[in-house]
């Protein structure tokens, strides 16, 4: 899978980083989102998607490759 | 069918319950019709769905002068206080919030934590020590998310005890006339305006202090100091208030807890989904949206109920159970969209820490008068509180 952030859209809600904290961090200067892993493994599928929707500004994009 | 304002009243015997015509409602139509009580013709949110839908679509204003209320008689609100940015749009809500999101990051929360045990265990110190019985919203809810906003934005220590008496008589409630509250909150945004000056002066490792780094005024910064703590003291302490009498009304639900706090995190989120926070958010269309196949007009405004859409069967299975195990992640007690809350991982924090200490300490915890008995604070209804919590062990 792929991951695609906005960081535009980001309002720092934080949802992703504690959703997948191995996929997602968080600037510390204004809280918007750092992708840590744009091809994350197969595991971890379930815990990005979450992040995905639970990303209050729908800044998360996920492709399946 | 149109619905004449938003229904309050509780089920008889369940207080912690919505009222029983959202179901109804819900079921009916998830985006309806709603007559408010100026006689203006907008609608009411019910469903999950459509809750999530409309608060993440910008075309809908969060500003309180666009808004007609969905009850009481209050006419229309003005515009948001300075600094209260959960009723501002972008492109200025978006400079506001990224001035303050990096100071709520889910690593900065963390670091928190050991300071949230600390001030917990304190509290819980003094609990024991005056009672059985104790009232749990003086000993615990109240005071704790004052510590920590306190700790937050950089209250020196000698000046904390002066500062939680005005947060709590700036609580409304049956002994605190509006006149008062206002008065204590007056005193608070003094307090915090006179720290301004000081913190930019001479930084210290704190909120207002990093907010003087910036290009912000001392008056802009109080704004925001001022609406951080009413964002952040009434509503977290009547989560835990409300929390603890719903695990103490189930049993079951604390006896599974004290089983295995570490299914503490989880409760937090099921709490937070079957209390809610409060009636409803608002929001009023800036152009015609159509949502679920519905039109909303132009200057239309759209009551969401929370209650409503976090008991959607649709979402959440059983939604009227209180179930700690269940997955009760995407409840909308925070908001979605760009206004979800800022402080949310600072609330979960205290809210874990304080539920795990409490179920530590007082293993027996229970109520110390019969649940019909604990004064629900329901009609000031911008957050639900409670207005004591007797408890024993």
């Amino acid at each position: 899978m792929k991951v695609i952030v906005d960081e535009e859209r980001c309002v720092g809600g934080g949802q992703c980083v504690a959703a997948a904290p191995d996929v997602f961090d968080q600037r510390d200067d204004d809280g918007v989102v750092v992708l840590l892993d744009p091809a994350p493994p197969h595991e971890r599928a379930a815990a990005v998607r979450e992040a995905a929707m639970l990303c209050p500004a729908a800044a998360i994009v996920v492709v399946d490759t | 069918m149109t619905v004449n304002g938003l229904p309050l009243a509780r089920p008889e015997g369940r207080p912690l319950d919505p009222p029983p015509e959202l179901a109804e409602i819900r079921a009916r139509a998830p985006i309806s019709p709603m007559t408010y009580p100026d006689g203006h013709e907008g609608w009411l949110v019910t469903g999950y769905a459509q809750a999530r839908a409309v608060l993440a679509d910008n075309r809908f204003s969060a500003r309180y002068e666009l808004a007609h209320l969905p009850y009481g008689d209050f006419g229309r609100l003005p515009p948001a206080p300075a600094g209260d940015i959960s009723a501002i749009d972008p492109p200025e809500h978006t400079r506001y919030r990224r001035l303050l999101a990096g100071a709520f990051t889910v690593r900065r929360m963390a670091l928190l934590a050991e300071r949230a045990e600390e001030i917990t265990v304190g509290l819980l110190d003094a609990m024991a020590g005056q009672g059985p019985p104790a009232d749990l919203v003086t000993a615990l809810a109240q005071p704790l998310p004052g510590l920590m906003i306190c700790e937050l934005l950089g209250v020196p220590a000698a000046e904390r005890e002066g500062f939680q008496r005005h947060a709590a008589a700036g609580i409304l409630d049956a002994d605190v006339t509006p006149e008062d509250a206002y008065r204590a909150w007056a005193a608070l945004s003094e307090h915090i305006g006179a720290l301004v000056p000081i913190k930019r002066a001479a930084p210290t490792e704190d909120l207002i202090s990093d907010l003087t780094a910036g290009d912000l005024t001392d008056e802009e910064i109080t704004g925001l100091g001022v609406f951080l703590l009413g964002a952040g003291l009434d509503t977290t302490g009547s989560v835990l208030a409300r929390g603890v009498f719903a695990l103490l009304t189930h049993p079951e639900q604390f006896a599974l807890l004290r089983a295995d706090p570490g299914l503490v995190e989880g409760a937090v989120e099921e709490l937070l989904r079957y209390l809610s926070i409060g009636p409803c958010g608002l929001r009023t269309a800036l152009e015609d949206v159509e949502v679920d196949g519905v039109l909303i007009r132009a200057g239309q405004t759209v009551t969401i109920s929370q209650p409503a859409a976090n008991r959607d069967p649709a979402r959440f299975p059983d939604p009227d159970a209180l179930d700690v195990r269940r997955d009760a992640a995407g409840h909308l007690t925070f908001t979605h969209g760009i206004h979800q809350c800022l402080g949310q991982h600072l609330a979960r924090l205290e809210l874990r820490v304080a539920l795990r200490g409490l179920i530590a300490r007082f293993p027996t915890l229970r109520l110390a008068v019969e649940p019909g008995d604990v004064p629900m604070r329901d009609e000031y209804a911008n957050v639900y509180g409670l207005y004591r919590l007797p408890v024993a062990w």
